[in-house]
């Protein structure tokens, strides 16, 4: 079985790539865990490039094992779980509301 | 605790016992087991007791309390309870009460089950061993320096040491069959959509399944007859009738063809698993059934599609944990950026991290087209191979596991070793189907063995009426670990 070319690929997880995608995962790693994730992501990245000897043009990808889609409920209002038990885990609140670091003045990331 | 779930019941029934008898007997159970195999996070002594009370007190006026009126039951901790602590076994949990209950708790206290508390597993169901839990490792009853498998470990431990006659776990890539087979009991991951997630804390969205542990076929089917059903807060749930599945099971085993595909007995299998499932596929044979050869040829496909497509699932799923609404935070966050990153790093454990960093790389630009894509069209390709050898035959068998339950420490070191003690359950998992660990022998060092039966979309019934005529006429799921 032959790969369909241009996701033939050979991808290599370095330190860089991991402490990027860290960054979309809203991660903070210590440089040893970037060290090691980068080493097993690396092994397990080569695991699944074994998906490549498949030839899967023409195949449609399968998000859901069954065909149900767009299922609606009807838009009947129901009781809500109500501010005081969504709140209850909260780390901080205050006020009926969730207390948070000021966000403002600082370059979104 | 000695008696099945079926028969807990059915004492209460003629009030042979009470409720109040069946929840002192799980308690004291529990009391005595559980400090060396450490199965239970969270013991809810007096809520059990308490209910067990309610349930002697309607069961006196003549109610009807429900198919499971009386019994003690367990469920794995990443099911939301309004009762006590959910954890999923991480950190970034641990003081979690959830405001709500999840539909399978409804479901159970509607039938009267006592819940008695609350199980151990892998970190947000992540591992195959109950060894990446932020609480403990938990043991295998049948030897403490196993483990019981995972990542339903704890629910496996509980049922299989007899502290409840069943209990519920999770299943996203075998997380309840493959538990089951280390500990040797019963364990049925369901098709997708029969059982509602509202409540279970999700991992792999598009994978999830709940579903029962017990020690007889009969037991499972008595406990997927109360969870499964449609629930409109889970828009996966599938809008079906239930069938009687304790009634499929008197119905005569013949005709059944079992599929067997070589693929499920190839290399990394433990020889003595594979002589116990040929055995067992033998004994079929001989009740009636026939055996049909098939080609599974995507099987060794199985474990890179599912590790691309759980983790980008998880991913996304864990996207929710960031020290703003729940769950720990940060004490001194620099900046927002930093209340999620800080939040996060604190409270995930190491497996829970690589697998949402596994997950984030699949889907982020530049690697989505060649890992996640690719991945959801090599998971048509396993879907309609097994689709299309579950035509050839009603069912198919395989080992559940390719090795006996390894000991601590033994794989956690190597995430990939790790992620192949899962092969034969994933198939199952990525195209939706219903599959059933049963007990069906044990290796010359006394480990259990378990085999797994695998049939087309709804066939539970099937599945439970195969396993329940086997158990006829097999002793292996009588057999419990020594205290």
């Amino acid at each position: 079985m032959t790969g369909d070319g241009a996701s033939r690929m050979s991808t290599s997880i370095d330190e860089t790539t991991v402490r990027h995608v860290a960054h979309l995962a809203r991660l903070r790693l210590t440089d040893e865990q970037v060290k090691r994730f980068s080493g097993q992501l690396a092994a397990i990245i080569q695991y699944a490039d074994q998906l490549n000897e498949l030839d899967t043009s023409g195949v449609e990808p399968t998000a859901h094992p069954l065909p149900v889609h767009n299922v609606l409920r009807d838009d009947a209002p129901r009781p809500p779980l109500g501010a005081e038990r969504v709140l209850a885990n909260a780390p901080q609140q205050e006020g009926g509301c969730f207390v948070l670091p000021k966000v403002l003045d600082q370059e979104s990331a | 605790m000695s008696r099945g779930l079926a028969e807990s019941v059915a004492a209460v029934r003629r009030k042979a016992a009470s409720a109040r008898d069946l929840t002192d007997a799980a308690l004291q159970g529990i009391r005595s087991a559980d400090p060396r195999l450490k199965a239970f996070v969270d013991v809810w002594e007096e809520p059990a007791r308490r209910r067990a009370a309610e349930i002697d007190e309607r069961l006196a006026r003549g109610d009807d309390c429900g198919p499971l009126a009386g019994a003690p039951i367990a469920l794995k901790d990443n099911l939301c309870t309004r009762t006590g602590r959910t954890t999923c076994a991480s950190k970034i949990l641990a003081n979690y009460r959830s405001p709500y209950d999840a539909h399978v708790v409804e479901r159970l206290e509607a039938a009267g089950a006592v819940i008695v508390g609350k199980t151990n597993l892998d970190e947000f169901a992540m591992g195959s061993s109950t060894e990446n839990s932020g609480h403990f490792p938990t043991r295998n009853p049948w030897d403490l320096s196993r483990v019981p498998g995972g990542t339903s470990g704890g629910s496996a431990a509980a049922v299989a040491a007899r502290m409840v006659p069943a209990a519920l776990g999770s299943d996203t890539g075998g997380s309840v069959r493959q538990p089951a087979a280390f500990c040797g009991i019963c364990g049925l991951k369901p098709t997708y959509g029969r059982v509602s997630r509202y409540g279970l804390v999700a991992h792999g969205s598009s994978l999830d399944q709940i579903g029962p542990l017990a020690t007889t076929a009969a037991d499972a089917a008595l406990l997927l007859g109360v969870i499964a059903g449609h629930d409109s807060r889970d828009s996966t749930s599938v809008d079906r009738p239930v069938p009687d599945y304790a009634g499929e099971l008197a119905r005569p085993l013949a005709p059944l063809r079992i599929g067997v595909a070589a693929e499920f007995f190839g290399e990394g299998l433990d020889p003595e698993i594979g002589a116990a499932v040929e055995a067992a596929i033998g004994r079929l044979v001989r009740l009636g059934a026939t055996r049909v050869d098939v080609q599974l040829k995507y099987t060794r496909y199985c474990l890179p599609t599912y590790y691309l497509i759980s983790s980008a699932e998880a991913s996304s799923n864990l996207a929710r944990f960031d020290g703003v609404h729940y769950g720990h935070r940060t004490a001194h966050p620099a900046d927002y950026i930093d209340l999620y990153a800080s939040s996060r790093a604190e409270g995930f454990g190491d497996e829970v991290k690589r697998r949402i960093m596994l997950g984030t790389f699949a889907l982020s630009s530049g690697y989505y087209d060649a890992y996640y894509l690719r991945a959801l069209k090599v998971r048509t390709l396993i879907r309609d191979e097994l689709l299309a050898a579950l035509r050839q035959c009603d069912l198919l068998i395989s080992p559940t596991s390719p090795v006996p339950p390894f000991t601590l420490g033994e794989r956690t070191e190597d995430p990939l070793a790790m992620y192949l003690a899962d092969i034969y359950t994933l198939g199952a998992s990525l195209a939706g189907l219903p599959a059933f660990s049963i007990p069906c022998g044990f290796t010359a060092a006394g480990l259990p063995i378990g085999m797994q039966l695998m049939a087309a979309h709804f066939e539970e019934g099937l599945l439970l009426r195969t396993a329940h005529h086997y158990q006829q006429a097999s002793d292996w799921h009588a057999r419990v670990p020594a205290p």
